[in-house]
């Protein structure tokens, strides 16, 4: 049971920030891209005012893979990198902190792309 | 009339569905970063790790033509996890290759996850800069 | 030469479609009526590398169906009026371009059917030429790609929500003393009553159909009970039911003879195509797969094909701007007008 709790968590959390986002879409005029938009920068904000980081420590991943934790994580990166450089650190940080997820999908996407062509649906 | 005429989305479905596939795809990530930190990663690292695979496999099922097929009972959840942004990525490139590589599939695959940069990184710039005037660093 | 009355030309000279073909793809030939169709195509690209080149093959195979099962070809046109919802109606420009026929395209959204098919029946009427086409076409993955999100993005389709078709319908019209004839034609008025919803374009365009209804009816001063069937293009079942609650109100009510080519051609029930087809290639395809036959036949005697656009620029949506609706009427009969 100790071992399936941090995977419960995770469900339990990240499933209700998704259960948000399609509240948002059936209920409000809110398109999908601006609800991602919302997300992210609703996850800088919390992220910033230090509210994300205990939702991290409790659900893990049920924090982290929702697009809020990518605003967190911008938020943790500027802070960062702003102890380390200076005023600099607040145009380097967020790049430098989300580079890896960034950079998978830019690279990913094209190779996708090159392999394989879009269906219709049914 | 117009919104008597049209039918509701139907909320008790959707709500629920989102719940469970945008859960599943959470604790698919917290096995994944489970799994890298067992590997012997630093607990970041490990979760970074876990972000890129998701990638790659949202990636991988955009190209095999199956996210859409998840995504139309995911809703939100397929959308919110960050496989819902590499999706936003790799479709358009997929779509838009056919007018060429340059304009086409490179200039197009941020058309609907560009914002999502845009604004992230001009409130963490913000963020930035509220903490260096307040004198915090 | 034509009548006017209102808003309404009635023809004298008894222009009749002489040939017409429809072709169609998978979802289509899952449909109630895939048997109608001249072509159905199982895989949507046609064997084409791009969604446009697809469209393209549609209104050229359509056409050249319809050249030959009336035994014509191409130069026996002396004129071809198209149109689809591709930018700069390419699909007309590129599908047709080998004909070597005088070419005119047109816009109207999904209402151009109606459009062609009363440019096509006045230019006879005026004694313009012997024979001249109309045609339109439209395809579910060239329209989602200009119109909304790539194939492959995941997204959710609202319940208000319509489908292209993939297909398309060419009809010519000439001099023959054969039914179906071409009675009188209404052109419509852009109506805009401030929807704003993409998603909801049925009930955009349901207020210019009840308008053109209306002027209809008062210049030929019939009722629905004179038509069998008052076929609109692609209402869905949300645009239908607000027009048929509109004219009940206006007491003009349709009296179980209105349908919508949209709710024809699916099985909303079965095929996940939420409010119903929707597109240049829905009313052009069940027009001349399935309308025109049964005229032809004599089960229907009389009908009033009216085809419904929703004059929808995404440019001007994202500028907040609503979206325009039009509706053309053509009056389609087993009798020939005049006296």
């Amino acid at each position: 049971m100790e071992m399936l709790l941090p995977y419960l968590k995770a469900f339990a959390v990240g499933g209700a920030f998704c259960a948000l986002g399609q509240v948002f879409i059936d209920y409000t005029k809110l398109t999908p891209a601006r609800i991602l938009v919302a997300y992210v920068v609703a996850g800088v904000v919390l992220g910033g005012l230090g509210i994300y980081q205990p939702i991290i420590d409790f659900a893990g991943a049920g924090a982290t893979v929702p697009l809020t934790g990518f605003g967190a994580l911008l938020a943790k990166g500027t802070r960062e990198a702003l102890g380390e450089k200076g005023l600099l650190g607040a145009l380097t940080g967020g790049f430098t902190a989300s580079a890896a997820g960034i950079a998978a999908a830019i690279f990913f996407g094209l190779i996708a792309a090159l392999l394989f062509r879009s269906g219709d649906k049914s | 009339m117009t919104k008597k005429a049209s039918p509701n989305t139907k909320s008790w479905r959707n709500i629920p569905l989102a719940f469970l596939i945008g859960g599943l795809i959470c604790t698919l990530g917290q096995g994944l970063t489970e799994f890298y930190r067992s590997q012997g990663l630093p607990k970041d690292e490990a979760s970074t790790w876990a972000s890129v695979s998701l990638v790659f496999l949202s990636a991988l099922l955009t190209g095999m033509k199956v996210y859409d097929n998840i995504a139309k009972y995911g809703g939100a959840g397929t959308l919110v996890p960050i496989t819902g942004f590499a999706n936003a990525v790799v479709s358009p490139a997929m779509e838009f290759k056919s007018e060429g590589f340059v304009l086409g599939l490179g200039a197009k695959m941020f058309v609907i996850a560009g914002p999502v940069i845009v604004y992230g990184i001009t409130a963490a710039v913000i963020y930035g800069l509220i903490l260096f005037f307040m004198g915090a660093f | 030469m034509a009548v006017r009355k209102g808003n309404t030309l009635f023809l004298e000279t008894a222009p009749s479609v002489i040939s017409y073909g429809a072709v169609g793809s998978k979802k289509e030939s899952e449909g109630p009526l895939a048997a109608a169709f001249d072509r159905l195509w199982e895989d949507s690209t046609l064997g084409e590398d791009t969604w446009e080149k697809a469209e393209c093959r549609l209104q050229k195979e359509a056409i050249r169906i319809a050249l030959e099962k009336g035994e014509l070809s191409p130069k026996d046109l002396q004129v071809i009026f198209a149109g689809d919802l591709l930018n700069q109606c390419s699909s007309s420009i590129y599908g047709l371009r080998e004909l070597g026929v005088p070419f005119v395209g047109l816009y109207g959204a999904c209402s151009t059917m109606a459009e062609s098919l009363a440019m096509a029946a006045l230019f006879i009427e005026g004694g313009f030429g012997e024979r001249a086409a109309a045609i339109t076409s439209s395809h579910f993955c060239s329209a989602e790609r200009q119109f909304r999100f790539p194939l492959e993005y995941g997204g959710q389709r609202t319940p208000t929500s319509q489908w292209t078709v993939t297909g398309s319908g060419a009809a010519i019209l000439g001099r023959k003393a054969a039914p179906p004839y071409v009675r009188a034609v209404t052109i419509g008025s852009i109506i805009d009553m401030g929807i704003t919803d993409a998603n909801n374009m049925g009930a955009a365009m349901a207020p210019a159909a009840a308008d053109t209804l209306r002027r209809f009816f008062r210049d030929s001063g019939m009722a629905p009970a004179d038509f069998d069937l008052i076929a609109t293009g692609d209402l869905g079942q949300v645009g239908s039911d607000l027009l048929r609650e509109v004219m009940e109100k206006e007491g003009c009510p349709l009296e179980g003879r209105h349908n919508d080519c949209g709710l024809m051609i699916y099985d909303r029930e079965r095929q996940q195509v939420e409010a119903g087809g929707s597109g240049c290639g829905c009313s052009a395809s069940v027009l001349c797969a399935y309308l025109l036959p049964a005229l032809q036949r004599g089960e229907l005697k009389n009908l009033l094909f009216m085809a419904t656009g929703a004059l929808m620029s995404t440019t001007a949506v994202q500028q907040g701007e609503s979206i325009p609706g039009i509706a053309h009427l053509v009056w389609l009969s087993q009798e020939p007008g005049g006296k």
